[in-house]
């Protein structure tokens, strides 16, 4: 088994250079969840009844058969799921100690879903993470569980497991510094990031 | 060219210097009757003045333990070295019930350093010795002279040449961070930065030689348990599968360490052998099981699971796999870590929504709440089993504290860092 490898650390040099390329990565993800998160207000409301209209127009489109027009609507469906699922929201919170989706989490992780299945290409990280009460390594295992949840969510309606990576960064990554529910609540969720 | 070697002096300093010493000591809550020591000033047989003040550090580190009192060197009626006769009556008038003498003399090596011990009640020199050392191990003596006199006073092996890692985090926000692993010497000096990263470090923890620290970090998105040797810097990767890794601990020979992995779908703990790399499954259970932590013996393993609902602790054989629930009290009890003489646990215990350090002796199942302050974590014996470190919160910063196995003392680590957590103490070195 080629589980145990030994790194030299070779310089500082270079430990150096790999901490700048990580710091680059995350400056890109800030981005995308700013955007994201920017729109996130106004489709609470404003999305649910446009999304459904628009799946309920790609199946009936599918079941005509497979025709020249079926394509290209196909095509036009994707984008508009796309555009759905990019103006949901893409957190999704959970209750202490738990990893049971909420209720409220559901239609935005539809609008996810539909898209994610109309474009196999599609790819998302789901993020998950805890509050700081409780141990580390225990909310570690938490957030993964949260992350799954979310998961399983998806594959239920009809996405790849192989479209979704998971990980958890357990209480490590905290949106809010408040120490009162208004922060832990705000902390303990997962993050669904487009890849 | 001279600008050139100036700056290059100046980044070597920057980047190899010592990070300036983080911890500051501060006792909360001591004995009721603390044993008085006067450390009386070192005296120094050379030029200039040195940089590390023997007495101040000698009697710091007997105070930390909450069991000694320092008398106030401006009380001193006379400033003895190890050569001068003691006046005891002069030591008693100021209420010291023991005093420390000693002198620094430099020699072509380092340093010779001198001290000895007295009783005063008793009128009688305990013990004298000298020690010779480099002059970059001055702190190690001051450390060696605090152990000699802990032990003669207390008959228990002290633990000030010991030493701790931690981890320090500088938040700019949620997705820019440095995380830190720090050792330092158990005082809080002479810290140093062992690794660091953008992403998080976890679960820092010794070997039982003291010369390895197992922890997990991430390598770009990827979690991973790496094992770094002290001395050398080299880094062993033990696991780096999809899921968790994490939460390492060695077993008591060193040559295993117990982990969480989530590879085949669910948190369980196994066994890693760091030599082949075979990897033995020890939990199966639908529940979340983390934090193992190995019991002096070898023979079991006391890990945190949900199995039950709640998050509660376990110990499980490792010969035969058979777990049985160990805490019982209250609906979170996580973290667990046995004391050095495997006779008890210290554990993260949940009562009135507030997370503080608790113990249970073994055979008689009696809980003790240790700490008063709130979102206690992470507690680590010290390997003499009088004192346990924590990480704590005040206001937004996170901080260390010690507390002693009973409950009696406890101290806080104020640092100038604004999040230090995850603290480990080290095994004896010597």
């Amino acid at each position: 088994m080629d589980v145990l490898k030994t790194i030299k650390m070779a310089s500082f040099a270079a430990a150096f250079a790999v901490l700048a390329g990580c710091a680059g990565q995350v400056k890109e993800d800030v981005a995308v969840t700013d955007a994201t998160a920017e729109r996130a207000p106004e489709t609470a409301t404003a999305t649910a009844a446009p999304t459904e209209a628009v799946s309920g127009a790609g199946s009936s489109q599918a079941s005509q058969g497979a025709s020249q027009s079926a394509v290209s609507g196909a095509e036009i469906t994707r984008e508009s799921l796309k555009a759905s699922a990019l103006a949901a929201d893409t957190l999704f919170f959970f209750e202490f100690d738990k990893s049971d989706l909420r209720q409220d989490a559901l239609d935005d992780l539809d609008a996810h879903a539909k898209y994610l299945v109309a474009d196999r290409g599609a790819r998302v990280r789901l993020e998950g993470h805890a509050d700081e009460r409780g141990t580390r390594a225990y909310n570690l295992a938490l957030g993964e569980r949260r992350a799954n949840a979310v998961a399983r969510y998806l594959v239920i309606q009809g996405v790849n497991r192989a479209q979704i990576e998971t990980m958890s960064y357990g209480e490590e990554r905290p949106l809010s510094l408040a120490r009162d529910e208004s922060g832990w609540g705000r902390n303990r969720r997962v993050e669904l990031i487009y890849q | 060219m001279q600008r050139l070697i100036y700056w290059t002096w100046l980044l070597l300093v920057c980047v190899v210097g010592p990070v300036r010493a983080e911890l500051v000591i501060e006792i909360t809550r001591g004995v009721e009757n603390p044993i008085k020591v006067a450390v009386v000033p070192f005296r120094f047989q050379g030029s200039g003045v040195l940089d590390v003040d023997l007495a101040r550090l000698i009697e710091s580190n007997l105070e930390r333990t909450g069991q000694f009192q320092r008398v106030n060197r401006n009380s001193m009626l006379s400033l003895p070295g190890p050569n001068d006769q003691l006046f005891y009556r002069d030591w008693r008038a100021i209420d010291s019930e023991y005093t420390v003498v000693g002198e620094i003399t430099p020699n072509e090596n380092g340093y010779l350093v001198t001290f000895g011990l007295h009783d005063v009640l008793g009128q009688r020199e305990l013990f004298a010795e000298k020690v010779p050392g480099p002059a970059s191990a001055l702190r190690d003596i001051g450390h060696y002279i605090s152990d000699k006199i802990y032990e003669s006073l207390t008959g228990i092996k002290g633990i000030f040449s010991t030493k701790l890692v931690y981890v320090t985090v500088d938040r700019r926000s949620e997705k820019d961070q440095t995380f830190r692993l720090i050792l330092s010497d158990a005082d809080g000096g002479r810290t140093r930065t062992i690794f660091e990263s953008s992403e998080p470090i976890l679960s820092p923890t010794w070997s039982p030689d003291g010369g390895r620290i197992a922890y997990m970090s991430f390598r770009g998105k990827r979690a991973g348990i790496y094992v770094q040797t002290l001395a050398t810097g080299e880094v062993q990767k033990v696991t780096d599968f999809p899921g968790l890794n994490s939460a390492p601990s060695f077993s008591p020979d060193g040559r295993q360490l117990a982990l969480t992995l989530s590879k085949d779908g669910n948190p369980e703990v196994y066994i890693a052998n760091l030599r082949t790399g075979e990897l033995q499954r020890m939990t199966d259970h639908f529940g979340i099981d983390t934090e193992p932590r190995w019991s002096p013996d070898g023979r079991s393993i006391l890990f945190t699971s949900s199995r039950g609902g709640k998050p509660q602790l376990y110990q499980l054989n490792v010969s035969d796999r058979e777990v049985k629930r160990v805490t019982f009290d209250g609906d979170y009890n996580s973290n667990g870590a046995f004391t050095p003489d495997g006779s008890a646990i210290v554990f993260v215990h949940r009562s009135n929504d507030r997370f503080h350090i608790a113990r249970m002796d073994l055979k008689t199942r009696a809980m003790r709440i240790l700490t008063e302050t709130d979102l206690d974590e992470s507690p680590s014996v010290a390997p003499n089993g009088t004192m346990v470190i924590y990480a704590t919160s005040e206001g937004t910063r996170g901080l260390l504290g010690l507390v002693s196995t009973d409950g009696r003392v406890r101290v806080r680590l104020p640092s100038a860092s604004e999040q230090v957590r995850e603290p480990a103490w080290s095994p004896f070195m010597n």
